[in-house]
This record gives C-alpha cells, structure tokens and sequence, in this order.
C-alpha cells in the first residue's frame, strides 16, 4: 500500500472538544488511524472513557479530559492537563455544538447565550489557549467544525446559525492573524450527518427534503468527515488556510 | 509511520492534462507518491519525457501523451490511449489553460475562442468522455477541476483567463449534481500564487512589481506557494477520503481569498 507521508500525524497530539460522540468522534479515531494521540474534551464521562478504550486499541496515547466548554475557566487547565500527559498540543478541532431549537419569537435569552457560549466563544478562547502553546513552536493547526448554517439561514434555532456564522469569520481572522507563525486555521462545513444531533431530521418530512436536496442521495457517515480533518490537521495542507471544506454531498451547491 | 488507507490511490490510473510542468506537474507527482498510475496528456514532447521518467521512478505504470486539448476532435481518442496502456479510468485531473494578458479592450476574437476552449470548454468534453467510459463499466470516479482564486476575484489584467475559471468552478458544480448518481464525484481545487511558468509575468516582469507587492501584501503566508503544495488537495480529492465531497472547491492559497 502507498502511504503518502504527507497525511501521517504520528508524533502530533490532537485534541478534539465533544470527541466521545458524532462527528467528533469520526475525526478522533480518524486522528488516531493517522498515528496521533488525541485527547477527547467532553462532559459525558461514560462516553470519555468508551471513547479512550476505543482510541487506545488504535494503538495512540489517548486522555479524556471532563470539561464542559462553557465554563472558562475550566478551559485553560483542562488544556494544561492534556499537554502535561501527552505533550504540546499541535492540533485542536472546535468541535463540541450544542442546537436549541425554538422559535425566534420564543427563544429565552439564557439559551441565546449558551448556545453562543458553548458553538462561538468557548471555541475562540480554546483557540486563544491553543494558539498560545503553538506560537512558541512555530507551527500547528485548528479546526473550527462549521455547519451549512455557517451561510445559509435556519428555519429556527436562530443562535446556531449566528455562532456557526461568525465561527467561519473567527477562522479567517485567526487564518490571517496566525499565518505568520505557521499555524493554519480552517473550517470543515459537514452537511447533514447521521449523529444524535441530526435524529429529528432522519426521517419524515424534513428527511425527504434532504435526501432531496443532497446530489448524494443520503446523510453521510461520521466517520466521512476524517478524510477532511486528517487533510487539514497535516502537512498535506501547510498553504491551506482560512479555507472552507465542504463535506456535504453536494448539498450546498444545488 | 501511519497513513491512513483512505489516502491510498493504489490501482488507480490517472489522468493529468498539462501534467508535465507548473501546478500540473505537482499534482502529477503527487498522485503517484500516493499510488496512483498517471498519464499526462499535454503538448510539450520533451516535457512530456521528463515527467514521465520522474513518475517512473515509482515503479508503478505511468505514460505520456503529446495532446492539445484545444483541438475537440484529440481528446475523446487520448482518452482511449490510455484506457488501453494504463487501464480504466479512475481519475480525471482538469488542470490545462493558459492566459493571455491582454484587457477587454485590446481581446482579438481568437484570444477569447482560445483561452475558453482550453480552460473550459475542453474540461467539460473531456469530462464527458471519461464518464462514459465510467459509467458503462458502473465504476466510481473522480473529477477534479483545477480552478483558481481568479475564478472568484475580478481582474482587470485577464478577463478571459478570470471567466474561464468561474465558469469551471460553475461547471464543476453542475457536474457534481449530475453524476453523483453515479458515484463520481466532482471537485476543484483553486490555487492562488504559485511559482510556475504561468506567473513568470508577475513574479518578473518590472512592469508588474506594484502587482507583485499587493499580491504578496495579501498572502498571510506572505510568499506565492510551490507545485508541490497543491499535491495534499488533490491527493484528497483523488481519494476514498474525500467519497461525501462533491461540488466543493479547495482553495490553496496561503489564505490570499479570505483577507
């Protein structure tokens, strides 16, 4: 078999938020095929532990830290803890996402902002943290799990499409910020995925619509949406930032 | 040292228009590091040998093929050359143009028929016929269209060059929709600087030293990027990892687009 050496990630350590479920997970294992230690920042610790038995019979150093994104300050030490037992962290995907969906003429002010909190903010100051360790080696990468709803408008659960929104303008801002220090940033846009997250739209009449909508003909598999993070989180892709990756079976172009 | 097997191209043979220099090359190159059996289809015969004895150096089976994709009636009978050295099929990278450096005032006729018949025009018959030959054998494949930055951002130096890009950005959409069905899929890659004959104006020419500052100016990776660096794209279009990609453009440009 061929092995580009441009895709292997042996010797990066990876940390994926929300890694113990969905796409989050695809990426991890995906990461851990690739050789990198990866470490899983998420709250449900039954799933964290699952999740680092899996990765550890990949055959990578693998750490679950509990961490709920939206409490800050929890989100310096837990990325303290993952440097300390598997060393400089060289990739970070934002991927941990939380949808409300409610009505815009309904929608509380609490659950504005915890959206906001947990999909835009937490993302950015993970960054910052990230970005911190990473100058000082001069190279690395981050990459912010985006959604179709980065460019289109939802039909309800109107802070999702707002932070995913402004998540796509917090990477080109980073992109540009960064690239002086070697450090790409880009976004990975999954379409419509078969997780927990999307169970309400995997069948009646929101399904028909998206199975019409999608030149694919069906929701894509988590583990679909490793090709791209691997692409992006290597060498493969050193003058590729501030860039959108679409992985969506063609939904956003028809 | 790991490498997942979703970046694999073992088995498969791929096709390269104006694979034997520039951007081309690069990906040429690239594809057969991850496996793949190339043949390039370009004008230039002793390019063409050169590139061909560097793709042999991988052992595994590569050709070249003189080939003017401007002339309609060469492409559909290239193909078939190679279906019938290498094998069928799996790969068609759309990567032959050229600019003319002339604005819309000073375009002949023939300037405008010729930059679209090679940039456009012949990626969609060339498309056309490797996706015969696909779907009559009910086989996978992959189409990528080597677009560029210059399909999105007006200029005022090549209008032509600048449409022919967009339209083949439009055109791989188009197609996406189409063959997916079909389980082709169909995707560019848009490159921004790079160092190739192709930007030797810019990178050059005095005349062009103001335009060469802004362009640079406007890289946050501050300098125009090599060949090389569009073979990871193109690799991962090539490839299994990409199968849920389709109609997407990958832009390469050391973030040149978004500033």
């Amino acid at each position: 078999m061929a092995a580009p050496k441009m895709f292997d990630l042996s010797g990066e350590v990876a940390v994926v938020t929300g890694g113990n479920g969905g796409i989050g997970r695809g990426i991890a294992l995906g990461f851990a095929q690739a050789g990198a230690a990866v470490a899983i920042l998420a709250r449900n610790e039954e799933k964290n532990r699952a999740m680092v038995d899996e990765l550890t019979k990949a055959g990578v150093p693998a750490l679950a830290v509990p961490l709920d994104v939206t409490r800050r300050d929890d989100l310096r030490p837990a990325m303290e803890a993952v440097e300390r037992k598997l060393g400089p962290i060289s990739i970070l995907v934002n991927n941990a996402g939380i949808a409300i969906m409610r009505s815009t003429l309904k929608f509380r002010a609490e659950d504005w902002d915890r959206v906001i909190e947990t999909n835009l903010n937490s993302c950015f100051f993970l960054s910052q943290i990230a970005a911190q360790s990473m100058v000082t080696r001069k190279r690395g990468k981050i990459i912010n799990i985006a959604s179709e709803y980065s460019r289109f408008g939802a039909q309800s659960g109107i802070p999702y499409a707002a932070a995913k929104g402004a998540l796509v303008q917090t990477t080109k801002t980073m992109a540009i910020e960064l690239a002086p220090h070697n450090i790409q940033v880009n976004a990975i846009v999954p379409g419509w995925i078969a997780t927990d997250m999307t169970v309400g739209a995997q069948s009646g009449r929101m399904f028909e619509e998206i199975i019409m909508r999608t030149p694919a003909g069906r929701f894509g598999k988590p583990e679909e949406m490793a090709g791209a993070a691997i692409f992006l989180a290597s060498h493969a892709s050193d003058f590729v930032t501030g860039s959108i990756v679409y992985v969506d079976g063609g939904y956003a172009i028809r | 040292m790991a490498s997942p097997k979703m970046f694999d191209l073992s088995g498969k043979v791929a096709v390269v228009t104006g694979g034997n220099g520039g951007i081309g090359r690069g990906i040429a190159l690239g594809l057969a590091e991850a496996g793949a059996s190339v043949a390039i289809l370009a004008r230039n015969e002793d390019r063409n040998r050169d590139t061909l004895a560097e793709l042999e150096k991988t052992g595994i089976p590569a050709m070249a093929l003189k080939l003017d994709v401007s002339n309609r009636k060469t492409l559909k009978p290239a193909l078939e050359a190679v279906e019938r050295k290498l094998g069928p099929i799996d790969i068609l990278v759309n990567n032959a143009a050229f600019a003319i450096l002339k604005g819309v005032l000073d375009h002949t006729d023939d300037d405008w028929d010729s930059v679209m018949e090679t940039n456009l025009t012949s990626c969609f018959f060339l498309s056309k016929y490797v996706v015969q030959s696909m779907i009559a054998r009910k086989a996978a494949g992959k189409i990528i269209n080597v677009a560029s930055v210059g399909g999105y951002k007006g200029t005022p130096i090549y209008p032509s060059y600048g449409v022919s890009k967009g339209g083949l950005l439009q055109l791989t959409r188009c197609l996406a929709i189409e063959l997916a069905p079909h389980h082709i899929q169909v995707n560019s890659l848009a490159p921004g600087w790079t160092t190739t004959d192709m930007t030797d104006w810019i990178r050059n020419d005095p005349k062009y030293a103001a335009v060469k500052d802004e362009m640079i100016t406007r890289t946050p990776a501050g300098r125009f990027a090599d060949p090389s660096e569009m073979a990871g794209a193109a690799v991962f279009l090539a490839s299994h990892a990409s199968d849920f990609v389709t109609g997407a453009d990958i832009i390469v440009d050391g973030g040149f687009f978004i500033r």
